[in-house]
């Protein structure tokens, strides 16, 4: 048995990456219940927002956190484009084609990376990066305290677009009823592809948080398993998942090492998918 | 004669929606029985449940003297029932006589077999010259008609008809009556859930009623449209009473 | 109307006489390199093309193959002509154990392509990390050659080894395209109620196709252990095959006998022009370039030729054939 303070700490790590990867989740999560659409390309985009964020760091020098808005913004405009001008009109509607299309850009944006960047991971270095702030016999790191309230505070603003804006009726009103929403004069395309912005703008958001804790090397599977976990469609879901999918992801790293660590995740996965594809909180497929 | 079909007491919850509630009926063998009812009333649910697609929540479908009522779908297309559904959707890519002969290799392993059987069923309910057409290029009328030729050449000895008579125009109508007819006249019964009331007048030997999950009359199509109990059904409370005082007045 | 295996042997025929226009090693191992990824992807279109079942982890399958084929030589001592049967028959295996997993978990669409994916990580995770596949640094298969061995000093031999596979392959599709199986998977494919309701069990067709299609790409994963005689868990399960197996019948044609052949011939043969031309142009090698190519290829396939090669080829077909 391991020491209890190894343990919490373990716990604590989990929670506050917990956050952010509920982040990320709530990127892919909106995406479905909006598009009804599993954005197979979601993984590469926040490789892609991560190497950004780098890029923004070594070239232009600029910290991580300022960088946040701007990019941000960057992604948003890159994924509303995307939908409009790719997936839309690639896919013709239909269910099959959009898995593929998306896919496609996945295997693109991934091997681009590669070509670009080779296979070394890149971290940065920032002033803060190690700097920890004492809980009781914990030591949390700083930059991973900000990530789990930056999410939190993210998911709080998206929560208030989507219920207080007319952006938001209008994306949820194409969510539950998408002819009917046209009918009424939303146009549904312009909503598609502001929602597949809003994905893409929470990964950005995602990768400013994450790059300062550590270097890391993201595998398009925990997105995926959060939201199928917490239920595709589902925004508390994805939330819940993303703690859940953290504290997993640390203590099995802690009992199993690194690499091997890696399969807890991927396990749940297909435990979720064979006996309850619709998650926790998912709505009926 | 024993029924060919027995359904007795099934009874079908949604959450705490009674959508059939104890249903009961039979169909002999060598006749023309429709299933009527008004909207919501339960028609659907109870086919499904006879056809295998659902699993009733009490009750028993007995199907040629053998308890069917655990039977998956597809077995009970092995035993001999067959059924179509409302909105046809053909296998798309495939011709007209190669979708028949999807139902044709039930009962007929090796290709050759299967598709003269399938030739001879889509001639049959008159699709000769469109065989060799792709499915999706036929008109509501054409499906319809693929739709029976697909279940027909399972070769059943039951035939669960859902609403084949939906969206056809009156002489589509007319024209499909007499298929139904020859159908039956070829050994098949059939069961069938309608609504355009002139063809159940016109071909059902028997009619059971439901209206709100309950069976609530059966008899000949002459019985069941006298039947006080029938036009509350669907015209509502009161209204029988109000039809035979107009009646007399 | 008998249906003729006639183009079949046309082209195998053209194939094999392929290897005798070329003295190069590296044309001879880029040719059997291909048809490896053709038959790999033959047997993904019969799960995906003809099923209707998208698989994003036949990596899964070829792994095992692949593993199959080393570790029953090297660990075992097991003659190769009898490992790769053996292998084959491992994969076959797993795939129909996802396949009743999945399947009686009645997942289909995206959720089918993500638990596929997740399956195929969990085993490269586990070779990964495992002693008895050699961890991380892998499995080598001794250098032996002699024909006993399956290792043979001119390449076009084990070129035309591959070869009698994919044409077996070819043949295996086209007879069962037009039996009964055939028909009931495409059937389910396109509705599995209205397939039911015809008497269609359509559980154990969907198990029969994953057996099947599971059991062609492992036979794939051991011929590619067996001629490059090295593989890790990176190679053996990693996505890029996952990725060649499904792009190349899309590309080709899914649902169709020769679109996997078709398909992989064009996409490896871009893929080596890309990098080629790039290399020229860079001065060096740049990995992935390929990749990116090939998701191109798929976002416009899907795009603009939904059926594929082989479908353009039958529209402009219809198109010619129509009076002016």
């Amino acid at each position: 048995m391991l020491p209890l303070d190894i343990f919490l700490s373990a716990m604590a790590n989990g929670l506050m990456m917990g956050a952010v990867y509920a982040l990320v989740a709530l990127g892919l999560t909106l995406v479905y219940g909006v598009l009804h659409i599993i954005n197979f390309a979601h993984g590469a985009t926040l490789t892609a927002a991560m190497y950004a964020v780098y890029v923004a760091h070594a070239m232009l020098g600029v910290d991580p956190y300022l960088a946040l808005p701007g990019l941000a913004a960057i992604f948003f405009a890159l994924g509303y484009l995307v939908q409009r001008w790719v997936i839309g009109p690639a896919s013709h509607g239909d269910d099959s084609n959009i898995l593929l299309v998306t896919l496609g850009l996945s295997i693109i944006m991934e091997n681009a990376l590669l070509a670009g960047f080779r296979s070394d991971t890149r971290s940065i270095d920032v002033p803060y990066g190690f700097s920890v702030v004492e809980v009781g016999n914990l030591f949390l790191s700083t930059p991973k305290l900000v990530a789990f309230a930056g999410s939190f505070v993210v998911a709080a603003l998206l929560w208030l677009l989507l219920a207080r804006t007319d952006t938001g009726r209008a994306i949820r009103a194409v969510a539950k009823e998408k002819t009917g929403a046209a009918l009424v004069g939303v146009r549904v395309e312009h909503i598609y592809a502001v929602t597949f912005g809003l994905g893409a703008a929470c990964l950005a958001v995602a990768a400013c948080l994450l790059m300062p804790t550590f270097l890391v090397n993201p595998r398009i599977g925990k997105a995926f398993t959060i939201v199928v976990l917490g239920g595709m469609g589902s925004i508390p879901g994805a939330l819940i998942g993303g703690l859940f999918v953290g504290v997993v992801e640390s203590l099995s790293g802690l009992y199993l090492g690194e690499s091997l660590g890696q399969i807890g995740i991927f396990l749940i996965f297909i435990l979720v998918l064979l006996a309850r594809p619709t998650g926790l909180f998912g709505a009926r497929a | 004669m024993s029924a060919l079909l027995q359904v007795r007491g099934v009874t079908m919850r949604f959450g705490g929606l009674v959508a059939v509630d104890d249903a009961a009926l039979d169909v002999a063998p060598g006749t023309i029985t429709g299933l009527i009812g008004p909207n919501g009333a339960g028609k659907t649910t109870l086919f499904t449940v006879i056809a295998g697609f659902q699993t009733a929540n009490a009750g028993t479908v007995h199907f040629a003297g053998e308890d069917v009522t655990a039977l998956p779908a597809h077995t009970r297309a092995l035993r001999g029932i067959a059924r179509t559904f409302q909105i046809v959707q053909p296998f798309a890519g495939l011709t007209v006589r190669e979708n028949i002969a999807v139902g044709a290799f039930l009962r007929h392993p090796s290709r050759g077999e299967a598709m003269a059987r399938a030739t001879a069923v889509g001639e049959a309910v008159g699709l000769g010259p469109l065989l060799d057409r792709p499915a999706g290029a036929l008109t509501v009328a054409g499906r319809k008609r693929l739709e029976m030729a697909r279940a027909l050449a399972t070769e059943p000895r039951l035939l669960l008809l859902d609403e084949v008579l939906a969206g056809l125009n009156p002489s589509e109508i007319r024209d499909m009556l007499p298929v139904v007819r020859r159908i039956r006249d070829d050994g098949v019964t059939i069961l069938m859930v309608e609504h355009v009331m002139q063809a159940v007048m016109s071909l059902c030997d028997t009619v059971h009623v439901i209206a709100q999950g309950r069976m609530i009359a059966h008899g000949t199509p002459a019985e069941i449209a006298r039947d006080p109990k029938v036009v509350e059904a669907y015209l509502g409370h009161g209204a029988a009473r109000r039809l035979a005082g107009g009646a007399d007045a | 109307m008998r249906s003729s295996y006639l183009p079949i042997a046309l082209a195998v025929a053209i194939l094999a006489v392929l290897p005798l226009g070329t003295s190069s090693n590296t044309t001879l191992n880029f040719l059997s390199f291909a048809l490896i990824v053709a038959l790999a992807a033959q047997g993904w279109n019969i799960l995906g093309g003809y099923g209707g079942q998208f698989s994003f982890g036949h990596a899964a399958f070829f792994g095992t193959g692949a593993y199959g084929m080393a570790l029953l030589q090297v660990r075992f001592g097991i003659n190769p002509w009898l490992a790769l049967p053996l292998a084959t028959l491992l994969g076959a295996a797993v795939g129909a154990a996802i396949g009743a997993l999945s399947f009686r978990a009645r997942l289909r669409g995206s959720y089918f392509a993500l638990v596929t994916l997740a399956f195929a990580e969990v085993f490269r995770i586990l070779a990964n990390a495992w002693g008895f596949t050699g961890g991380a640094a892998g499995v080598l298969v001794p250098l032996r050659i002699e024909a006993a061995n399956m290792q043979f000093a001119d390449r076009a031999t084990f070129y035309w080894l591959v070869l009698a596979c994919v044409a077996a392959g070819l043949v295996l599709t086209q007879a069962m395209a037009r039996a009964r199986f055939g028909a009931w998977l495409v059937a389910v494919r396109e509705n599995e109620e209205a397939a039911r309701a015809l008497g269609v069990d359509s559980l154990a067709v969907k198990l029969r196709a994953i057996t099947l299609s599971s059991g062609i790409t492992a036979l794939a994963g051991g011929l590619y252990a067996q001629k490059f005689l090295y593989l890790d868990a990176g190679i053996a399960y990693g996505s890029w095959i996952s990725v060649e197996a499904l792009l190349a019948p899309i590309i080709g044609g899914l649902g169709t006998v020769f679109g996997p052949l078709v398909g992989a011939l064009v996409l490896l043969g871009l893929g080596e022009a890309t990098k080629i031309a790039l290399g020229h142009a860079l001065g060096g090698a740049v990995p992935g370039v390929d990749l990116v190519v090939f998701g191109v290829l798929l976002i416009l396939c899907v795009a603009f030729a939904p059926r594929g090669l082989l479908g353009l080829g039958a529209d402009v077909r219809r198109l010619l054939r129509r009076p002016v």
